[in-house]
């Protein structure tokens, strides 16, 4: 293949790769395009027209019975088993959840890392390196005690208890702000230590502003974390005052008929947990992209 | 990453001490800040403690008894581990993880791969990036109700495709042959665009001016994959392998969702079963016990991890 550096000619095996690209993402991103699709399909209609790539009577009704702005009759009408769903508040619920972690996690985080990269103080290391340790046990290993611990507590069904094992720390977000921190020159902290400020006048006003690219980085990243976690908030949230959208989506699958799922319910409410994460894209798109440059390899 | 972490600060030290002898006294300030550290350290040594290092020692302990979530628990000593050589559900369980690891680890990084070669060579847009990331962004609980209605037996989309072209429709996810590749190909759609990402980002740090002179010397695209980009890709490659590795062995919201571990326990992964033993049946000791050997499992896989990954250290960096 012969190619000028400024004008690239389309050569059959480029065409042949932009190809298989396009391929690619339509697969990655029609699928969405039929959640939302069915969500805009009435119920009735579900058999009669389950081929085409428009709803012939396209209908709002879906995402408002599973918002609960509909009453129980016309949900039912509409293909609800009759089950009461306010997907509105699992949302509530959900942003709740994964911001509380994301803010209190990455605020804690960021002073441990900047202790163990500047602050001298005697074991250093080794608090560090068993601290990272525990990178290595299986998050379902600490899952049973922790629910026991919650349990006993009297947290069940509360945002206590299901914050609580992630908002003070977890090892990677401590490992990965403290590489950050490193290598920031000393200078700056320096030239503030000589004007009188403190260890956490130097940490808040001259570090935590200096390091915004980084922070934003692993909020988002713990954020996405905890908007997808299921498990644990199945444990440890059931009830609808803390029902995050992961959880209901669960619950309203168990409620929906096993002979004929209410396919346009389920997919109205999947559609509502797609669509925040999709603003976050959209506002954060370079940055969440550019994040996988550090949080993978380095 | 481990290995990495031994080496930098130490590195850094040294650089600090020689820059002090060199350079003006340093404030005094930076010498010794015990208090301020362990007040900055307070909180996430209390989260270390409490929900890391204590359940670590009380799931060990759990291990060893007959707790049942409600009632008290009896120590048992090692009663639950004998079972566990005896129980064909458990090692059923293993077999099928292992199953799903297998199909998902070569089919999630051969796409990624080829996906991320194709970009690299082909284009640097970030729109097109974010969106091969937003399937990685949804809570697997919703790319797994999704992908049940698209695959459907009756109604399904893939269906439809399927009947069109004569193959005739196929209850993917009841069957207990299609059910596990089934999962693994739903898991392989969700995370394939956000492995493609981190192979492309490490394929960024490869020099441009390789394959500029590669071109100038005739090299084909084939050439320059098996020449430049795979060599130069191992160490990235194998970290990235490793870690999808060991985050396909916890693989539990996707199973939850679709099969609840069947048809016929042929999708009961390990994650599945410790969930089933604790939650389900309430024998919270077993499962501590199922929880220690798969811990041990990983621990033995990250091992082999820093080995390969020493191995194949640095020809880029």
């Amino acid at each position: 293949m012969t190619r000028k550096r400024t004008r690239i000619r389309l050569s059959p095996g480029r065409v042949a790769a932009w190809a298989v690209l396009v391929v690619v993402l339509v697969a990655t991103v029609f699928p969405f395009y039929w959640m939302i699709r069915t969500a805009l399909t009435p119920a009735a209609d579900i058999y009669a027209d389950s081929t085409g790539l428009v709803p012939h009577h396209p209908t709002m009704i879906n995402f408002l019975r599973v918002l609960g702005l509909t009453s129980q009759e016309e949900a039912r009408a509409a293909g609800g088993s009759g089950a009461q769903v306010d997907f509105l508040r699992y949302l509530l619920n959900s942003v709740v959840y994964s911001g509380l972690i994301a803010v209190l996690q990455t605020l804690f985080c960021a002073m441990a890392g900047y202790a163990f990269a500047r602050l001298r103080f005697p074991g250093r290391d080794a608090v560090f390196g068993v601290l990272i340790a525990a990178l290595m046990v299986p998050p379902i290993f600490t899952v049973l005690p922790n629910f026991v611990l919650v349990k006993d507590l009297g947290w069940l069904n509360t945002f206590a208890g299901m914050v609580a094992p992630s908002v003070l720390m977890t090892p990677f977000a401590v490992f990965f702000l403290r590489q950050f921190f490193l290598s920031i020159p000393r200078e700056v902290e320096e030239a503030a230590v000589l004007d009188g400020v403190g260890a956490w006048g130097v940490f808040w006003r001259v570090v935590m502003p200096m390091s915004r690219g980084p922070l934003i980085t692993i909020g988002l990243t713990t954020t996405v974390w905890a908007w997808k976690d299921y498990l644990w908030p199945l444990l440890t949230g059931r009830e609808e005052e803390t029902r995050v959208l992961t959880v209901a989506l669960g619950v309203f699958q168990q409620q929906s008929p096993n002979t004929m799922p209410d396919w346009t319910g389920l997919m109205a409410g999947s559609a509502l947990s797609v669509l925040p994460v999709l603003v976050l894209l959209i506002v954060f798109g370079r940055r969440l992209v550019e994040s996988l440059n550090f949080t993978g390899i380095k | 990453m481990g290995a990495d972490l031994a080496v930098a600060p130490r590195r850094q030290r040294a650089d600090i001490r020689k820059g002090r002898r060199a350079g003006p006294a340093r404030p005094r300030k930076f010498r010794d800040d015990r208090k301020a550290a362990w007040l900055f350290l307070a909180p996430a040594l209390a989260g270390f403690a409490l929900f890391y290092a204590y359940p670590t020692v009380r799931g060990v302990y759990y291990s060893l008894t007959d707790h049942s979530l409600l009632g008290a628990a009896n120590f048992t000593g090692v009663d639950n581990y004998r079972q566990l050589i005896g129980d064909e559900q458990f090692w059923n369980a293993l077999k099928v993880t292992g199953y799903y690891v297998a199909l998902n680890i070569v089919s999630q990084t051969v796409l990624a791969l080829g996906l991320a070669t194709l970009m690299h060579r082909l284009t640097r847009s970030v729109a097109l990036r974010a969106m091969l990331l937003v399937p990685w962004l949804v809570p697997n609980v919703s790319v797994g109700l999704l992908w049940m209605w698209m695959l459907d037996a009756n109604l399904g989309f893939v269906n439809h495709i399927l009947n069109a072209l004569g193959v005739g429709s196929t209850g993917f996810l009841t069957s207990p042959t299609w059910a596990m590749p089934t999962v693994a190909g739903i898991n392989t759609w969700a995370y394939t665009g956000y492995t493609a990402l981190l192979l492309y980002a490490g394929m960024l740090q490869i020099p441009q001016h390789l394959y500029e002179s590669a071109t100038l010397d005739g090299a084909g695209e084939w050439r320059m994959f098996t020449r430049i980009t795979l060599p130069l890709m191992r160490p990235v490659l194998a970290l990235v392998l490793v870690v999808s590795l060991i985050g396909s062995f916890q693989i539990f919201d996707t199973i939850a969702v679709t099969t609840k571990g069947g048809p016929v326990s042929s999708t009961r992964v390990i994650y599945f079963y410790i969930y089933e033993q604790a939650f389900t049946n309430f024998h919270m000791g077993y499962a501590s016990a199922i929880a220690v050997v798969l811990a041990l499992l990983l621990g033995v896989l990250t091992a082999v991890q820093m080995r390969v990954l020493r191995a194949s250290r640095s020809y880029l960096a």
